[in-house]
């Protein structure tokens, strides 16, 4: 398990009824590296997001984390795993330390111990000021900033972040970009970042495309753009999907 | 890595408790309103039919009693099923706003995050129930001694179980928020109509046997009898028996409708 990689994803499907979400998707994320889940709406990342933090079962193929599946082990796998849904999930009407002081409790953290850590999370988001504060009063950037806080409440070696800069202004997505890439550089944190925002794609990441549940590439974005014999990645995202039949 | 102690298992229930007491304490209205449903049936309904409804001794009253006697153990199961069906509701709620799977990225076994969301509700559902009975004594409503406020506690906890489990399983069947509303209309209101809330079964009878026999039936009724006789420093065996029944039953359906492998929500796409 020592070598095993953040995350291992190996020929996963999955079906709603007979609607096919993902079909035979396999791709793995190193130890302190950044990926990014490239992929339209309706690609199939949200159910990939679900199967990897297992929300549901998987049809078919193994999520490993760090080696323990999540099938089997699903609490060793999650004990290694943070998580930034899509979705607004803090409790508006508490503090930002009560949300956070909660997740502490569902890792099995003291609330002493757990107001050390919301402290110490708070700081390095830049938001110890707001600790008093009830979640509703925050912008939506700090909002983001927070869960991000909250998902590493635990100190996990793994962050899942499921289009986390959807519905946030310009700057806002910058500073929560470059916050989740100085944590990769720092702190060795492995990330796999969901978007649709070609934009925050850099030449080093590795990319994943996912369309219409099928896997078109993986690799570096350089790696992909010079495969498809085209400039940028969004001209090859372009010409990937362009290619995919329905 | 270890596996969890008992300690931070007691940490994970505390936190999910806290929260549901926190959430409950913000939301005044929901507090008022809880207390206010009961007391409105106690102080207008009962006042108004207690000329037209008589009731006769039954156990486990060993003489006449009030109307406003014999439905108060069914407006505590009330609050209940109702504080039930809230829970549920929170948790479509927060099915779609993403705090349920907060929840369930937690690395404890799922079992237990939702048992202590259950607890969490029930916890909360019986002391709504202390607070009624608190304004019922002041009406003169109250257990032949001061131990059926004891006695009735085993009761009211295993009926805010049973009507938590409900409500749970109803939460993993409702796809959306909208979809609440049949609820109601199906659940709460012939679960509460066709039990011994308000009118001994005896009476039900004598309007047509079919109806007995799904009042009969009905896990409310049971329900309502339970905490009636614990309410009496009595146990009704037949009660006890069939919630518990029911209570495994939903807590099995329940846990199996959120299990990843074999649960419902895997069908929904959500």
């Amino acid at each position: 398990m020592t070598d095993a990689p953040a995350l291992c994803v190996t020929k996963l499907s999955h079906a709603y009824g007979a609607r096919k979400a993902l079909d035979d998707v396999s791709f793995s994320l190193e130890r302190g590296s950044f990926a990014v889940l490239l992929g339209l709406n309706g690609a199939g990342k949200s159910t990939l997001f679900s199967l990897v933090t297992g929300l549901y079962s998987a049809g078919g193929g193994r999520v490993r984390i760090f080696g323990f599946d999540i099938a089997k082990q699903p609490g060793e796998a999650l004990r290694r795993l943070g998580v930034v849904f899509q979705a607004r999930t803090l409790d508006l009407e508490l503090s930002v330390t009560q949300n956070l002081a909660y997740h502490a409790a569902l890792h099995g953290i003291g609330p002493s111990e757990g107001k050390r850590l919301a402290r110490e999370a708070l700081e390095r988001a830049g938001l110890n000021e707001r600790a008093g504060d009830k979640a509703r009063d925050l912008s939506g950037g700090q909002m983001r900033r927070v869960e991000i806080a909250r998902a590493l409440l635990h100190k996990p070696s793994l962050l899942l972040l499921d289009e986390p800069t959807v519905g946030l202004d310009i700057k806002a997505r910058a500073d929560i970009l470059a916050h989740v890439r100085s944590l990769v550089a720092q702190e060795n944190l492995a990330v796999l970042w969901t978007t649709h925002l070609i934009d925050e794609v850099e030449p080093g990441d590795k990319v994943v495309v996912l369309h219409l549940g099928k896997m078109l590439a993986n690799g570096t974005a350089a790696e992909i753009v010079s495969a498809q014999g085209v400039e940028t990645i969004g001209a090859a995202f372009e010409k990937l999907t362009a290619e995919a039949k329905p | 890595m270890t596996p969890f102690t008992p300690a931070q298992y007691a940490t994970c229930l505390g936190g999910i408790v806290w929260r549901e007491a926190l959430r409950f304490l913000h939301q005044r209205e929901r507090f008022v309103s809880a207390l206010v449903r009961p007391l409105v049936w106690l102080f207008i309904f009962a006042a108004g039919f207690r000329s037209v409804l008589g009731v006769s001794i039954i156990p486990p009253y060993d003489t006449y009693v009030l109307y406003e006697v014999y439905i108060t153990p069914g407006l505590m199961a009330m609050i209940q099923l109702f504080n039930g069906m809230q829970s549920s509701l929170s948790m479509v709620y927060d099915r779609e706003m993403g705090n349920m799977r907060t929840l369930l990225v937690s690395p404890f076994p799922r079992w237990f995050l939702l048992g202590s969301k259950l607890f969490a509700g029930v916890a909360v559902s019986v002391l709504q129930v202390y607070a009624y009975l608190i304004v019922a004594y002041f009406w003169e409503i109250e257990p032949p001694t001061k131990w059926g406020y004891l006695t009735v506690l085993p009761a009211l906890a295993l009926s805010g179980l049973m009507l938590g489990a409900l409500g749970m399983l109803l939460s993993s069947l409702i796809k959306q928020l909208e979809n609440f509303a049949g609820v109601m209309n199906f659940v709460i209101f012939p679960m509460f109509f066709a039990s011994s809330a308000l009118y001994p079964l005896w009476r039900v009878k004598e309007s047509g046997p079919w109806l007995y026999y799904f009042c009969a039936l009905n896990p409310f009724t049971h329900a309502v009898e339970l905490i009636r006789f614990a309410f009496y420093q009595q146990v009704s065996w037949e009660s006890l028996g069939a919630v518990a029944l029911y209570t495994s039953l939903f807590l099995f359906a329940a846990l199996r409708a959120y299990d990843p492998a074999k649960g419902l929500l895997t069908r929904k796409g959500g």
